[in-house]
């Protein structure tokens, strides 16, 4: 009898067989979804098979593999072969003249190097850039994965989309879908991004280059895919026939062991799980619970009365969020006569059409007295339909708590990507909580989950209801959830269980990730939780728990945006108009919409713009940051202290002919401030000084190869394009020195740089590999500034091994003048800050703090938000000029060791008697010094009552969520000075 | 009752001598055999130690509720460990203090007792005292002196522990018969706790005289090395390397895969902590004294390291471990001697170094997001690769997010490429 072997892969998602013969010939295979439903899906594969084509066999050999199969193996005694060991297996075999094989899965990237010493590799916590997140995207963009593919085929543009996963890929398209870009550019925009995640992950600096294979199921279906990896690695990659079974039949091709069919059935089917994970207790002990529960929500009521009893005054709200689009229509009195509540494809201005064309239908004679509009798709909703009012939904939302809830404290709305959050203290807002772009998502994530596992969203949080041990899954970003509950599986968590412990951990992620709260204390007695994520039943008592007290949730809970709308466009129109400016039913009738896609060419930034045009010849410029594409004013940047810097930066330029040579120095990381000092220094050593280009998109790309920590900050990811940039230029010496220490400005215990800051020359010296073969000097010795005594001489003695002919007493001149430049270019900002302060409070603006590291200057890093934020009229200051007005240490709970981080304490301590200035922390994502420095800045605001406000950035250029905050703090901070809470016109 | 004390400067809880007498002191478990030993050393020296030997979720999940989530995972563990101890381990919380390492260095690390004193604000235990352990002369307090006795015996405990581990990671893997080697090294461990306390065992002479002993005992274990296994070294953030809890049980699970595991020893991080107070001066100036006495410490260091190398090396079977002098060495042109948050450059060496003893099978282990491993872990391998091409190097992220079966499935990567290279060394002789 042949002797046959049999391989088996489980992926995240899939189930993989192949059975081949002695001459390693495939005999069979198949290729299906297991719904995570894995021991019967390998039951009924294993009793197909003994059916078919292994019906005369007893025994067979047979291994597993798979990153779902691991468990299963081990407890069943299948052998196991790790899945990336089993395709290196198949493609020595299959395609022995391959150098590089790209395996996309549902949620694992690899990349194998075979020749020249094997590498493998494979993502690691991250699950970005995978068929997961492929899929997430399509769903936002309401297409299949075939239809996405075609769309990509007819793109024009490529959007900058950060693929690092999801939820941050999330932030990036709806704002784009929001002012109207195209699905196909999107499409093939999400594949560019998978691409660029895949390299930036993966490569880790080994060029991909040689004989590509592209295996797995994304490479596999979508051929757009390919086409993209084709065009960034410049090449021309192969997809082979069999490219999904590669894993199974490298297992296969393993298997060498022979296995008693009938006994690994048996095995296989009692598959008793250890039982052992961590649980929570049930939500509800039994149905008498739940009615009571049921009960007490049912209670808080707004009234919903019949649309063709009323003819009086009507309001309209409209909430354009990220994934639904709500619309309420409210008579006089509060009651709602007609609501909607849809999930928004994409594009938001057709599904307000078709409402209003509803509206109309319904009601021809409607009076609208007022309308406003709230959500992401605000200002093109707005400008589209003529509404009267725009509103940022933090206030619609505490507009609509308070009408349940007079004394409300504490609101808290988990939408579909968003968590929002603040507090009421004196009856305005407080303290606003958004999710940072790590743990948002939340409320899609159930439903994406949901469908992963075959349910739809409302079967799959029911399940969860009576579940008996709900796993306990941590709070966490939904990405590594998804592999919390892949384990919870294998250790026999029923279905119930994880929808159970999903709800649970939902709540804890606003909570102690949002919110950071320890007990319910802090966020006080009264709370309204609201938004579409808190009509699951599931999630709402899981958050009551959680919280140990009973919340109110309104029965229109996911329809507070909008509702909250029209008591604006009430209040407002009380104090304004007459009637509503709303398109009318006949203008309606005649309503187009077309978009046009450019390029801002005004500033560095190159914003993407969408121009919106409409029948009446009105246009709409969505995607802008500041506003010079519209008023095509020059914008006056003089109270903005970041234009500034930059621009003080870049004048200092070299005046050395460089009798002895140049240098090159890399823009980024620490070498932002210390340019002066490092320009002066080497130009009076007669040594010629290139900086690397302006940060950019193409600059970041041009580096990303060679980027070994796929964690690290963005800032230093950066370096990796300056450096290259520098070669790429001719440069043959390369400055960028390792320095423990910063200038001791003795305002903390020590004056250290973060160590990735401090070493990150170490980094680039061993991971960009032209620095080698183009012979490079990459000078990176250690140097100490802080010892303004000792650095001349240990200056010296390193340099003058690169510059042979100078001498001690140059150097030793050319340190004296290098610290002066340093001090007269902290004058300047200094002088220069004082004139922005004094000029704000000429004109009675208020006065905002933007606080970071001095490399936030970068255009590419800040994202053009010191322009966003000025475009509100306010005047910014950073928080280097700030620090230096304090000359005491100010006492801290944190141990205050770095200089960057010590300014920001001192900066948040100075502004606590000056009423009109605000400070804003801008957060690198991945900087951990920052966990800590987030924590005390707050601290020490709180202390005296100010509002701390955070923006994380990244990679991502959204604004949309930043715009969020900053309206949210200028109304919360216009209606702390009008402390009785009344609306205020704008 | 011991009478709350502040700081005046600072507004410091202090630690005082009278609670010294009533208190009980806990601190956080990471290397077991070490630590065990520590703790009743301190003991002795009439402190009520307590060391945390707690495990299981709750401490995870303490540690995030009262710690900022984005800090390192070791900060969770640790200060999850000493307020969930507080809180449900039965002790009088008017009668407790903590104990917590600083090294002053520049990582977060540093911070991570201050953190602490924030979680137990936040959870409404701020009466309890923290006291800093640290060789920087961080923080006094009046009830805790490390006096330079105290720091002998510190490091006593640290040689013998170092001894103990490096031969049972030897041994245990080959043992005939089951237990045998753990059963040993309880009763070393119980043998060197009692020298210890009764003012023995950590002279030299001593110290020289008791590794030859132990060294002995392990050499004349019955043991089968007939079967050659994979070897593996474990490097990485100090905490996570060591701590069963912070690395899901990393040495456990590659015992059952078969695998014979080295750790380096605590005493070349030690030494790496002095020599980097000696770096700074000659990279960037400083004082005379402060050179002299660091290079004495050093000195005496690197005189118990000897002693311990040489306990080990008389017997061919037992790698013993690589002189500092030489591990520092291996780094020379790859990553900067002033490479010194959190582990520097320390971390780099250990790799060539382990890969140069015939462990080049390595998992690299970091908290997510540990800067200083950004660097000298990851940012390192791709150098260490080139410079020995047999290195076989699996980095993982540990978190409390991360979940064990993602770790295992890429340390199994790992594991396959090393058991093929097992085989074809096999076929090769």
């Amino acid at each position: 009898m042949e002797e046959l072997r049999v391989g088996l892969d489980i992926g995240s998602t899939t189930i993989k067989c192949v059975v081949i013969d002695s001459d390693n010939r495939v005999l069979f295979q198949s290729y299906e979804r297991h719904l995570s439903k894995i021991s019967e899906k390998i039951e009924e594969v294993l009793n197909r098979l003994k059916k078919g084509i292994l019906k005369d066999y007893d025994s067979v050999k047979i291994s597993l593999s798979g990153s779902a199969g691991m468990g299963i193996a081990e407890s069943c005694g299948f052998p196991f072969v790790q899945e990336v060991y089993a395709t290196r297996i198949a493609a020595n075999l299959l395609n022995p003249d391959t150098d590089v094989i790209i395996e996309l899965g549902g949620e694992d990237a690899k990349i194998l190097f075979l020749n020249n010493g094997v590498e493998v590799r494979m993502n690691g916590s991250c699950a970005g850039g995978t068929g997961a997140f492929i899929d997430q995207m399509a769903s936002l963009l309401n297409v299949s994965i075939a239809e996405m593919n075609e769309l990509a085929k007819s793109h024009e543009k490529i959007y900058t989309i950060a693929s690092r996963c999801g939820v941050f890929a999330k932030t990036d398209i709806q704002p784009l879908l929001n002012q109207g870009a195209r699905k196909s550019d999107i499409s093939a925009s999400i594949f560019y991004a998978v691409v660029n995640q895949t390299i930036a992950g993966l490569a880790q600096g080994r060029e991909i280059k040689g004989n590509i294979l592209y295996l797995g199921g994304p490479l596999t279906f979508i051929s757009e895919l390919r086409t993209a990896f084709d065009d960034v690695l410049k090449t021309n990659g192969i997809c082979p026939e069999n490219s999904l079974y590669y894993v199974s039949l490298g297992a296969a091709l393993a298997s060498d062991k022979l296995i008693d069919l009938d006994l690994l059935l048996e095995r296989v089917k009692n598959y008793s799980h250890t039982g052992n994970f961590a649980f929570r207790p049930p939500l509800f002990t039994n149905e008498e619970d739940y009615r009571l529960f049921n009960e007490r929500h049912n209670k808080e009521m707004v009234v919903t009365l019949p649309f063709e009893d009323y003819d009086g005054p009507c309001f309209l709200g409209i909430d354009a969020g990220s994934t639904t689009l709500k619309c309420v229509v409210m008579d006089e009195k509060g009651n709602i006569r007609f609501s909607r509540y849809m999930s928004n494809s994409g594009n938001p201005v057709p599904l307000v059409k078709n409402i209003l064309e509803e509206i109309y239908s319904l009601k021809p004679n409607i009076k609208f007295k007022s309308s406003a509009v709230t959500g992401y798709g605000e200002d093109i909703i707005k400008n589209a339909f003529k509404v009267d009012f725009g509103i940022v939904e933090t206030i619609a939302h505490f507009l609509a708590a308070q009408k349940f809830m007079p004394n409300v404290e504490f609101v808290i709305d988990i939408g579909g990507q968003d968590i929002k959050c603040f507090k009421i203290h004196n009856g305005t807002i407080d303290n606003i909580f958004l999710n940072e772009a790590c743990s948002s998502g939340c409320g899609s994530f159930l439903q994406t989950f949901a469908s992963a596992l075959g349910y739809d969203i409302e079967t799959f949080s029911k399940l969860g209801l009576f579940a008996k041990r709900p796993v306990n899954l941590g709070s966490r970003c939904t990405v590594f959830m998804n592999s919390a509950v892949k384990q919870a599986q294998k250790d026999g968590a029923s279905i119930e269980d994880i929808s159970a412990g999903l709800s649970l951990s939902v709540v804890k992620n606003a909570l102690y990730k949002v919110i950071r709260a320890s007990s319910p204390d802090e966020l006080g007695k009264n709370i309204v939780v609201q938004g579409g994520t808190f009509l699951n039943d599931a999630v709402l008592r899981a958050f009551e728990i959680e919280m140990g007290v009973n919340v109110v949730r309104p029965n229109i809970s996911g329809l507070m945006g909008a509702y909250g709308a029209a008591l604006y466009a009430q209040a407002m129109c009380e104090l304004n108009k007459e009637s509503s400016s709303i398109i009318s039913e006949k203008e309606l009738k005649e309503f187009t919409h077309e978009i046009q896609v450019t390029k801002c060419a005004i500033c560095e930034n190159h914003c993407r713009l969408t121009i919106n045009k409409f029948n009446d010849g009105r246009r709409f410029i969505g995607g802008n940051r500041c506003e010079r594409p519209i008023t095509k004013k020059t914008g006056s940047n003089e109270l903005n202290i970041y234009e500034y810097k930059l621009r003080l930066l870049q004048s200092y330029n070299d005046s050395s002919k460089g009798k002895l040579g140049e240098i090159g120095i890399p823009m980024g990381l620490n070498m932002y401030e210390l340019l002066p000092f490092w320009t002066v220094l080497f130009n009076n050593l007669d040594i010629k000084v290139t900086y690397s280009s302006l940060s950019s998109r193409k600059l970041y790309l041009y580096g990303q190869a060679t980027i070994p920590s796929d964690t690290v900050c963005f800032p230093a990811k950066l370096m990796h394009g300056h450096v290259r940039d520098l070669i790429s230029k001719g440069i043959k010496k390369i400055f960028y020195p390792c320095m423990s220490y910063n200038i001791d400005e003795k305002k903390g215990d020590n004056h250290y740089n973060c160590p990735v800051v401090a070493y990150y020359p170490e980094v680039i010296n061993n991971n960009i590999k032209d620095l080698k073969t183009e012979n490079i000097e990459f000078i990176k010795f250690y140097v100490g500034i802080h010892r303004r005594k000792d650095f001349p001489q240990k200056f010296y003695e390193s340099i003058k091994n690169y510059f042979p002919s100078l001498t001690l007493k140059d150097v030793k001149i050319a340190a004296k003048r290098a610290y002066q430049a340093y001090e007269n270019y902290f004058r300047k900002i200094q002088i220069k800050s004082d004139e922005i302060i004094l000029k704000a409070r000429e004109e009675g603006k208020q006065i905002f703090v933007l606080a970071g590291r001095p490399y936030h200057l970068d255009p590419e890093i800040n994202h053009g938000i010191d322009k966003m934020i000025s475009s509100f009229n306010v005047a910014i200051i950073s928080e280097d000029v700030l620090a230096h007005k304090v000359k005491k240490k100010i006492t801290v709970h944190v141990l205050n060791q770095w200089t960057y981080h010590s300014r920001l304490y001192s900066a948040a301590f100075y502004i606590k008697d000056q009423k009109d200035m605000n400070l804003i922390q801008l957060v690198s994502f991945g900087c951990g010094v920052d966990a800590i420095t987030t924590d005390e800045v707050r601290d020490i605001l709180e202390r005296y009552n100010k509002i701390y406000t955070q923006i994380k950035i990244d990679e991502i250029t959204n604004l949309g969520a930043v715009k969020i905050r900053i309206r949210s703090l200028l109304s919360a901070l216009e209606r702390k000075e009008n402390a009785n809470g009344k609306i205020e016109v704008r | 009752m011991a009478k709350l004390k502040y700081d005046k400067k600072t507004g410091r809880l202090l630690f005082t001598k009278q609670m010294r007498k009533e208190y009980t002191l806990l601190f956080p478990m990471m290397a077991p055999i070490h630590f065990e030993i520590l703790g009743e050393v301190f003991r002795k020296l009439g402190y009520n130690c307590q060391l945390l030997e707690t495990n299981g979720p709750d401490i995870a999940q303490t540690g995030l509720k009262y710690v900022h989530n984005d800090t390192c995972y070791p900060a969770i563990l640790t200060i999850g460990q000493l307020i969930n101890a507080v809180q449900t381990g039965g002790y009088d919380i008017n009668k407790v203090a903590l104990i917590i390492t600083q090294t002053g260095g520049g990582c977060r690390a540093s911070n991570y007792i201050h953190l602490l004193r924030k979680g137990l604000k936040k959870a409404g235990l701020s009466q309890v005292p923290v006291v800093s352990l640290n060789l920087s002369g961080m923080e006094k307090n009046p009830g805790f002196k490390l006096t330079i006795g105290m720091i002998r015996k510190a490091i006593a405990a640290v040689i013998y522990g170092d001894s103990l581990m490096c031969l049972r990671n030897q041994c245990r893997p080959y043992e005939v018969n089951d237990g045998e080697t753990d059963r040993l090294v309880s009763k070393w461990q119980k043998y060197i706790i009692d020298k210890m306390t009764n003012g023995k065992g950590y002279k030299l002479k001593d110290m020289s005289e008791l590794l030859m002993r132990i060294a002995d005992d392990f050499h004349n274990l019955e043991l089968d090395r007939s079967e050659r296994k994979v070897k593996v070294g474990i490097v990485g953030e100090i905490y996570v390397k060591y701590a069963a809890l912070g690395n899901n049980n990393l040495e456990k699970f590659l015992q059952d895969e078969n695998c014979e595991v080295n750790l380096p020893g605590i005493l070349g991080f030690v030494l790496f902590k002095i020599d980097n107070r000696l770096e700074d001066i000659k990279l960037y100036g400083g004082s005379k004294l402060k050179r002299f006495v660091c290079q004495k410490l050093m000195n005496y260091c690197l005189k118990v390291e000897e002693v311990l190398i040489s306990s080990i090396s008389r017997y061919d079977e037992f790698v013993a471990p690589s002189r500092y002098e030489h591990t520092k060495s291996l780094v020379k042109d790859v990553i900067g001697y002033g490479t010194k948050m959190g582990e520097g450059w320390l971390l780099t060496a250990e790799m060539l170094e382990l890969a140069e003893s015939g462990y080049e099978n390595i998992v690299c282990t970091q908290p997510f997001g540990c800067l200083p491993n950004h660097i000298a872990g990851k940012g390192m391998i791709r150098k260490i690769v080139e410079i020995n091409p047999k290195a076989n190097i699996v980095a993982v992220d540990y978190d409390a997010g991360a979940p064990k079966v993602n770790q295992e499935n890429r340390i199994k990567l790992m594991l396959s490429i090393a058991k093929e290279n097992l085989e074809k060394a096999k076929v090769e002789i």
